[in-house]
């Protein structure tokens, strides 16, 4: 119901903070050093992946979506994790903080989980002969898709930001149950079927594709981070104007009724 | 005595508009209070955060005791506001869309029945549906239902509007009525001739803002620029 | 509390037989909705008689999806959402009252597509207990589900178009859930499908309590 608390701002990662303590910018020197790295981390990656890695013996080159597509999933749903808890927070403690920590989350969650999409079925056309099968992982996943695409158009909805944020909180707050729960029924019901699944477990894998494996999950997480920082920074300054903005019009409005 | 409404610098914004942009107003137990001013200047939405549907965006409230802040539930229950809309069901009758918000209110059947009795609606119109009725007497039974909770804190936009003659004295009669047994009204009406006869005290709104705050009529007070 | 809840679901249950939005309009649809199927599926091959649970429960989520969303309208036409605030009654109390109308109404609808399908689509219906069971735990995960979702679009101008988008995922659990039951009734091996009627039973628990605990905070809008 109120405007940022200085507890908020506190917590904001402010590294060219202003006087309110927020960030005024998106960038800075975390986030540059975190950019590099992922620079750095996403040409070894595809350097090993590419080239470093033999092919396998019975996948041939298509191993190397290995490097990637488990990499977008797990960090998928690590974004929609974090949605949860920070929508939690804010129905909670009324954290704006957090509301926007569940925002940036929830659309970089859509971006690595469209990733996911996109990476499995191009494992799937070689490996099962179409794009799509109705493979439990596969299907629990586009329904995440299509959650977190309902909750983002929640989001995008103008009006009072107050009650919008309670809205989406209230959502995001249900996202993860409700990954949980369609993952269980799409898993029973799927496993009747005995369908061939995108199971890494089963390949051998040696210890250069095993290192470029684990690279590869740092790299996403080191992105993932990266990403939300941005995204959260630009979510923090658009608040900021939004609240400039609001006491414009009261001062104007005030103008009005006294003598204008 | 503690003041029934009691606002500070008090701020509520419609989307990003600030429709009240730092009220300060202070009304006594048992006041009769007019709200006045052109169109868009604030009457409603100071009507609507008194009542605890509005959130409070700046500065301090409090009515009848209760922060509106924190305690914006247990406001809204103690208040009767009127508002441009009635908050009636359409598919009922007025006999029972005036029961379910009497029980809703924690009222009982009989002050329902009596409430009824008030605004003429046992006869006839008792077993219409609100669907059919007039915007007159769809205000009626919107009316009768606010009697029927019996508020300590009359909210009222508009309240003469739509009505005929005798429904117009009626209500302000019932107005007078709640007033000499305690309760606090806060009126926001262009009846200036018939706010004279009931309201000691004018509060005029200006872009959001009180431009000024008088013992005077109604009457007198629209005169002053 | 218990009196508040019976007074919010009586209330819309008078609603929806003084209106007959019910009975004139989501009934009709229901059975248009089997028609439809049999226009797409072709009777003759067989179709139509293999996929019957799964038809019969995605037009249990359409019909039921339309009752949730007459549900809200008729809080919003005139404001009656103002004065349900301004009124005592508890969040979670109004939740309960509108899942209970919307989950009566739904129970009507399912019986109603029960014996269009046997009529329709000639299903022989069986597995009585397991049936039964199914159509009773599916409509309360449905209208707890339903009332949440639908309290957050009601106050929006989108809301016709953003709540199937925001509650049929949702709902998918129920949508498989209750097929995989009735599949099982179908065909004589109702074991097969007591465990799915478990998961529907522990989705509409979960969904009671998220709902009777976040109608509050949804109510407190602008």
């Amino acid at each position: 119901m109120t405007a940022p608390a200085t507890s908020d701002a506190e917590l904001a990662p402010a590294p060219a903070a202003g006087a309110d303590g927020g960030p005024r910018g998106t960038g800075s020197t975390a986030t540059r050093a975190l950019g590099a790295v992922v620079l750095a981390g996403a040409a070894a990656l595809a350097g090993l992946g590419l080239f470093g890695t033999p092919e396998d013996v019975v996948q041939g080159a298509l191993v190397r979506l290995l490097y990637i597509h488990p990499q977008a999933a797990t960090t998928a749903y690590i974004g929609c994790f974090l949605t949860t808890v920070g929508s939690g927070v804010y129905l909670w403690r009324r954290s704006v903080w957090w509301d926007l920590v569940a925002l940036a989350s929830a659309e970089i969650g859509a971006l690595f989980t469209a990733l996911a999409l996109i990476t499995g079925s191009l494992w799937g056309r070689p490996a099962w002969g179409t794009y799509w099968v109705w493979d439990a992982r596969l299907t629990s996943t586009a329904m995440l898709m299509l959650l977190l695409l309902g909750y983002l158009a929640l989001r995008k909805l103008p009006g009072d930001t107050d009650v919008r944020a309670r809205q989406a909180a209230v959502l995001g707050l249900l996202l993860l149950p409700n990954v949980i729960l369609v993952r269980q029924s799409v898993v029973w019901w799927r496993t009747l079927h005995q369908l061939p699944t995108l199971d890494v477990t089963g390949t051998n894998i040696s210890g250069l594709q095993l290192f470029t494996m684990m690279l590869g999950f740092a790299v996403f997480a080191v992105l993932f981070v990266w990403l939300l920082m941005h995204r959260f920074r630009v979510a923090w300054l658009e608040r900021q104007r939004d609240e400039v903005l609001v006491d414009e019009a009261i001062r104007a409005r005030v103008a009005e009724g006294s003598g204008r | 005595m503690q003041p029934v409404i009691e606002l500070r610098g008090a701020v509520a914004l419609l989307g990003r508009f600030p429709a009240l942009a730092g009220v300060d107003l202070a009304v006594a137990p048992g006041e009769i209070v007019l709200v006045q001013g052109p169109n868009g200047a604030g009457k409603s939405t100071l009507l609507r955060l008194c009542a605890g549907l509005l959130p409070l965006r700046g500065g301090e409230g409090r009515v009848l005791g209760a922060d509106l802040r924190r305690a914006a539930r247990d406001v809204r229950r103690r208040v009767g506001y009127l508002g441009h809309r009635t908050g009636l069901y359409e598919e009922l009758s007025v006999h029972d869309n005036l029961q379910f918000w009497a029980r809703a209110s924690g009222a009982d059947d009989a002050d329902a029945q009596r409430a009824m009795a008030a605004f003429g609606l046992d006869g006839r119109l008792r077993d219409v549906e609100v669907a059919r009725l007039s915007a007159g007497q769809r205000r009626r039974v919107a009316l009768a239902a606010l009697v029927a909770r019996r508020p300590e804190l009359w909210l009222l936009d508009e309240p003469h509007a739509a009505l005929d003659h005798d429904t117009r004295d009626l209500v302000d009669r019932l107005v007078l009525e709640a007033a000499a047994a305690g309760a606090t009204v806060l009126l926001a009406t262009h009846e200036h001739e018939r706010a004279d006869a009931m309201a000691q005290r004018t509060v005029t709104l200006v872009g959001g803002v009180v431009t000024s705050d008088t013992a005077v009529p109604a009457t007198e007070a629209s005169r002053v620029p | 509390m218990f009196r508040d809840v019976a007074l919010v679901a009586g209330k819309d249950l008078r609603i929806e037989w003084r209106s007959r939005v019910g009975i004139n309009q989501i009934g009709p649809f229901a059975v248009l909705v089997l028609v439809l199927f049999a226009f797409a599926l072709d009777p003759d091959r067989g179709v139509l008689a293999k996929a019957t649970p799964g038809l019969y429960w995605i037009a249990v989520l359409l019909c039921g999806l339309l009752a949730i969303q007459r549900a809200f309208a008729v809080e919003v036409a005139d404001g009656a959402t103002d004065a349900l605030r301004l009124s005592g009654i508890e969040p979670a109390a109004l939740f309960l009252g509108k899942t209970l109308a919307v989950a009566a109404q739904l129970l009507v609808l399912a019986a109603l597509l029960l014996v269009g399908v046997a009529v329709l689509y000639s299903a022989t219906l069986g597995g009585w207990p397991l049936l039964m069971a199914t159509v009773v735990s599916a409509s309360v995960g449905i209208a707890g589900a339903g009332t949440l979702y639908g309290v957050l679009a009601a106050g929006l101008r989108v809301r016709e178009t953003l709540l199937p988008l925001l509650l049929l995922p949702v709902l998918a659990p129920v949508l498989i859930g209750a097929t995989r039951a009735f599949e099982a009734a179908l065909a004589g091996t109702p074991a097969d499908g007591w465990p799915w009627f478990g998961w529907l039973a522990v989705f509409a628990v979960i969904y009671l309590v998220a709902g009777a605990a976040l109608f509050g905070p949804l109510l407190e809008e602008a």
